[in-house]
């Protein structure tokens, strides 16, 4: 077992323990706080697959971004923390029999797939990959770059409208 | 001699961490505060254990051990150990990418080897230390939510909406530096400010290039370390001491730890970007050895860190707190259009360098 | 890969060290629990209440606004790595790109958004 598959596994294992954790968790501020620690072996596992640029993205906006706002989203609403959360089984044979098929495609794509193993995964050249990304955001990839600006305008706009609604109430007070 | 890259690798974490890191925090840290801190307000400050006071951080510290690990019956014990292991492993991470030096050749049997004064030189060099900044908000929010304490929660979860903000203006800011040096390597990125600019005596560093992204980042830095005025997070008055409200002992050590580390990184970070890293000016003009030469730079490097430091010891001993929404004001509305103008500004430099904007 | 390594063993280390503080403080410190001590600091008063209430929105929308801006700012990087490469044609694509979402932070700016009182 050399270096690179120690790793692997260390992040493996990270990753798979702390989302059983989310699935499996009563307490969704557990749930919350153990993804985490999923988001990090994630993003360990991108650094072992040589795209750093992407495994700096996954901290950034994933464990940086996403999840600071699924903590506030957690922490805003009332006695979420302390109640445990329970969903009673219904509807099993439905659920059982989709579960049962996803799990025959996703063994199916599993087994039939030319998998990529390589012995010197850990040796291969270091090469930055942002230098690619820009070039190909920039260049051949122009225009799905620019309406991603524009999605990112939308959705600016809409939290816009969150914070006006939540304005008028807090003005209502004010103005008797 | 061949030592393999994981031993080496670890020889210089050692290095860094028990040899560098902990004196620095000791004295530059919690001996220098102390001293400066009676300086500004006109007191003595600590002058008992040893010669001038100095062996008072080693009987402090230690004394951390010793005291009683309290854990409020209402916290969670598991996140509320968690909260400082986050921000300590963190707090120690960011300076795996920070070039203390360029290369120290060694001679061993007449074979020169050059060590790397970094402990990792790796491709992402800057956005690592913006992905760890925004990891460190964790530790701060766990333990500010695992003490069930109003005070606690409150501080945790002003800090985590300031360090989030802030990170915005940091990360931009740093663009500009990007731009000029077509890298995301730290220690390239310092390579790139050798040389001397305007009239040939000016030092090529970034703060002379960058004038409004080194305030922005300079700025930004303050509030992500959560340093005075930007220490809304653990502010006296209000919140008693925000997310540690709760915490004894070593807890609470390790917490103070990663703060002292934290602006350590901070200054390492603008020394490394902004100051020209261990770049030393004039040094081609002494003819000395590749060796001399080398230590001259560590020099170099400690004593551009040590006065960024000194300098923000001084703002805390010398500025009041800002309100929590002149903060967000600054952070939101101030930090982020000025490092966009100093993008768009650099851009255009770029493209069209000043001396040809005449002809 | 293998430059990333001593990044590994630097986190490694550092959080090896912070659980064997954790761990000697647990064994040099005494452990002389009461309830008096035990309680919630509440300056002095008895706690009212749990801790986790609701806090104001406010932080909810920063949040949301953070996540926005911050992927423009992960955009930016790819692109100022390649700045000189790409020259003009590609700063004339990012000022288009950060104006798109200039319109979007003047029109929170415009809604109070952004409004702390």
């Amino acid at each position: 077992m050399n270096m690179y598959e120690i790793i692997f596994y260390f992040f493996a294992f990270i990753t798979v323990a702390s989302a059983s954790v989310v699935v499996f968790s009563r307490n969704i501020i557990y749930a919350a706080f153990s993804l985490l620690f999923t988001f990090f072996g994630v993003a360990g596992i991108y650094v072992l697959l040589n795209a750093d640029f992407l495994a700096i993205t996954q901290l950034l906006i994933y464990v940086g971004g996403i999840l600071v706002l699924l903590l506030f989203g957690v922490m805003l609403t009332t006695n979420t923390v302390n109640i445990d959360i329970k969903s009673g089984s219904m509807n099993v044979l439905a659920a059982a029999s989709v579960v049962a098929a996803l799990a025959g495609l996703l063994g199916g794509v599993f087994w039939t797939s030319d998998w990529f193993v390589s012995k010197q995964m850990g040796e291969l050249p270091a090469q930055t990959t942002s230098k690619e990304i820009g070039t190909a955001l920039i260049t051949t990839h122009v225009l799905p770059f620019e309406i991603a600006s524009v999605i990112l305008l939308v959705a600016i706009v809409g939290a816009a409208m969150m914070a006006r609604r939540e304005g008028i109430k807090s003005q209502i007070p004010s103005s008797k | 001699m061949e030592i393999s890259p994981v031993i080496e690798a670890l020889i210089k974490i050692i290095v860094v961490i028990f040899f560098i890191l902990l004196p620095c925090v000791a004295y530059l840290g919690v001996q220098l505060e102390r001293k400066l801190s009676a300086w500004i307000q006109n007191r003595v400050g600590p002058n008992r254990v040893g010669p001038y006071g100095l062996l008072q951080p080693l009987a402090d510290i230690p004394k951390l051990f010793f005291k009683e690990d309290i854990v409020p019956a209402a916290a969670n014990k598991f996140v509320h150990s968690l909260g400082p292991l986050i921000s300590l492993t963190i707090a120690f991470s960011t300076f795996a990418v920070m070039p203390f030096g360029d290369t120290l050749p060694i001679v061993v049997n007449g074979v020169v080897h050059n060590i790397s004064l970094q402990i990792a030189n790796v491709n992402i060099g800057v956005l690592y230390v913006l992905a760890l900044s925004s990891l460190a908000v964790y530790g701060i929010t766990l333990s500010g939510w695992s003490s069930n304490n109003k005070y606690s929660l409150l501080g945790g979860i002003r800090s985590s909406a300031q360090m989030i903000s802030y990170e915005l203006s940091l990360g931009l800011s740093i663009i500009g530096i990007v731009m000029l040096s077509n890298t995301l390597q730290l220690n390239d990125i310092v390579k790139a400010q050798s040389g001397y600019y305007l009239f040939g005596f000016l030092p090529n560093w970034n703060i002379f290039v960058q004038p409004i992204g080194f305030i922005t980042f300079f700025v930004a830095m303050f509030a992500e370390t959560n340093r005075l005025p930007f220490d809304l997070p653990e502010a006296e008055p209000e919140l008693v001491a925000g997310y540690h409200t709760e915490y004894t002992g070593m807890k609470f050590g390790m917490f103070m730890l990663s703060e002292f580390l934290a602006m350590f990184a901070a200054a390492g970070m603008i020394t490394t970007l902004y100051l020209g890293g261990w770049q030393a000016p004039y040094i081609e003009y002494l003819n000395l050895s590749p060796f001399v030469v080398s230590l001259v730079q560590v020099g170099a490097f400690f004593t551009k860190f040590a006065l960024i430091v000194v300098f923000f010891m001084i703002v805390r001993w010398s500025m009041p707190r800002f309100r929590y929404d002149q903060l967000m004001n600054i952070g939101w509305k101030v930090m982020i259009p000025l490092s966009l103008l100093n993008i768009a500004l650099t851009g255009l430099f770029i493209l069209k360098p000043i001396h040809t904007w005449f002809n | 890969m293998q430059s990333y390594i001593p990044i590994f063993l630097m986190i490694g280390v550092s959080a090896f060290l912070g659980i064997v503080f954790l761990v000697l403080q647990r064994f040099l410190g005494p452990h002389r629990p009461n309830p008096e001590k035990l309680s919630t600091y509440e300056s002095g008063m008895p706690p009212v209440k749990s801790a986790r209430e609701r806090f104001s929105v406010k932080y909810y929308m920063v949040a949301v606004l953070f996540i926005l801006f911050d992927i423009e700012v992960i955009f930016l990087y790819p692109w100022a790595v390649n700045f000189r490469a790409l020259g003009l044609f590609g700063y004339v694509e990012m000022i288009l790109f950060i104006l798109i979402l200039l319109v979007g932070y003047l029109y929170i700016l415009k809604k109070g958004a952004l409004q702390w009182d």
